[in-house]
């Protein structure tokens, strides 16, 4: 077996060890990586900054699940803080049966934070079932849809939702999902109602989403990790998005070290074999 | 009458559908927002179906002494016991409860920690099988390099041109095959779509006649 064969068959337990070793040295040693911001998360921010405080509130749909956690969580967290922070009132609500806790606690850690005040600032509704019943729903009366919040108070004793009847009460809606939940926020809240929606999505499926960016049915867009990190830079508080940066660089360098090195063998160990026929 | 009163209530559902959206009149759309609470009461019932259907599979698996019966076991208890805690601790819906502890502390590293496997998997695949064997596989791995690079911070510090290059792939030629597929995909579902209201497609029901 020569040096290019040797070099395929490597064990692949040796790269799961480097990969975890990339992974967790930048968050004891963090490298401080500078963050540009894209202009999809930048239209992001500037819509929720356009948005008059104490006035009409963000919808922001946390349907992601605990798999996702780690992805969507810190961009919820994002803008919850800039909204929150700057007095624009936030209605949270998930699509995802599992997005209940999740919810839950992001608007729950930022609440205290910032000390916003449950049913003046912000107000949680909790889950519904039929994800695009329940878009469509909303569209036509969200008290058809939620007659009460998550905890059992009817809609029309929460100060803050008073006025509010549907989307042309609502100057943004913003998803953020794992998966095909956020399309659906396009095709039934864009598109019925000419909503403005905004979504944050896994980077895993960020580019199934620049369609919509592009034709303007999307108001704004973050990408995975990078995406809240983004975010957190326009606001200027760094949280989780930009500690994972350091981590997800040496990932994705590695990574690309890898793929080299696996072309060097391949290559490498095929013009042996195709000289070692000729030989023969 | 057992297939032409579904193939009725699908007939005239679907067209409604279609219809009230160009129909402004009270009538038409108070009967929408009425069809829209029926829908969301239906899709509720996913959940039962999706349940019961779950506990007959692994009960069968146990009753049968299936190998990986012990799997079973394991579901099911953790089903009874997550659905217990819901319905009976009285306080069930509060942070802190018994079941959001259980829910934030088990459910959720679990979840998150089996997503966090595929950044192994997918680093043993890119040095086992991203191999630039053809033109179209090498142009597939020089743009997936520049976005891997474009998507983080150190790409920005190795050449600044690659952040523009990656705004770049993913605006233009990802658009282009993004759209194209997009618009195949919608053609395909309102002919799916229509077959299905005029009784053509009636697979839905069953059966295939």
């Amino acid at each position: 077996m020569n040096k290019y064969e040797r070099m395929m068959n490597f064990d692949r337990r040796w790269i799961f060890l480097v990969i975890a070793i990339a992974v967790v040295i930048p968050f004891f040693a963090p490298l401080g990586l500078p963050i540009v911001v894209t202009p999809p998360v930048q239209r992001l921010h500037d819509a929720v900054e356009a948005i008059p405080p104490n006035d009409q509130p963000v919808l922001l749909s946390l349907d992601y699940a605990p798999a996702t956690v780690p992805e969507l969580e810190p961009m919820a967290l994002a803008i919850l803080r800039h909204s929150l922070q700057r007095d624009v009132n936030v209605v949270v609500m998930t699509l995802h049966p599992a997005g209940y806790g999740l919810a839950e606690r992001a608007v729950t850690q930022v609440a205290e934070e910032t000390g916003s005040t449950y049913g003046e600032d912000y107000c949680f509704l909790g889950f519904q079932p039929g994800i695009s019943a329940v878009i469509l729903g909303l569209g036509v009366n969200i008290r058809n849809v939620f007659p009460e919040d998550a905890y059992g108070t009817p809609l029309n004793q929460i100060p803050m939702m008073d006025g509010i009847r549907n989307y042309d009460d609502i100057p943004l809606a913003v998803t953020m999902a794992g998966s095909g939940i956020a399309e659906a926020w396009i095709y039934y809240a864009n598109q019925p109602y000419g909503q403005d929606v905004a979504a944050g999505v896994t980077a895993v499926i960020a580019t199934d989403y620049y369609p919509y960016l592009s034709s303007g049915q999307l108001a704004g867009l973050l990408g995975g990790m990078r995406g809240a990190a983004e975010y957190e830079e326009t606001i200027q508080q760094h949280d989780k998005g930009v500690r994972g940066m350091d981590s997800q660089s040496s990932i994705h360098v590695l990574i690309i070290i890898l793929i080299v090195l696996g072309n060097i063998a391949y290559f490498g160990a095929s013009k042996r074999k195709r000289l070692a026929e000729r030989e023969a | 009458m057992r297939r032409q009163l579904p193939l009725a209530l699908c007939f005239i559902a679907g067209t409604f559908m279609a219809v009230q959206y160009f129909i402004p009149h009270p009538v038409v759309q108070d009967s929408y927002e009425r069809l829209l609470s029926w829908l969301q009461t239906l899709l509720a019932f996913a959940f039962l179906l999706g349940t019961v259907s779950l506990i007959r599979m692994h009960y069968h698996k146990i009753r049968n002494r299936a190998e990986d019966r012990g799997y079973s076991w394991v579901t099911l208890i953790g089903l009874v016991a997550m659905i217990g805690l819901g319905f009976f601790h009285p306080e069930h819906n509060a942070p802190g409860g018994w079941f959001d502890l259980v829910f934030q502390n088990v459910q959720v590293p679990v979840e998150a920690t089996m997503f966090s496997l595929l950044a192994f998997y997918i680093a043993s695949a890119a040095f086992r099988a991203f191999r630039a064997r053809t033109l179209e596989a090498t142009l597939l791995l020089v743009a997936a390099c520049i976005v891997m690079l474009g998507r983080v911070p150190i790409g920005d510090l190795i050449y600044e041109g690659i952040p523009s290059a990656t705004q770049w792939i993913l605006n233009v030629p990802n658009v282009a095959a993004k759209r194209g597929i997009m618009i195949g995909v919608g053609l395909g579902m309102m002919a799916t779509a229509l077959k299905i209201v005029l009784g053509i497609e009636r697979a839905w029901m069953g059966g295939g006649e």
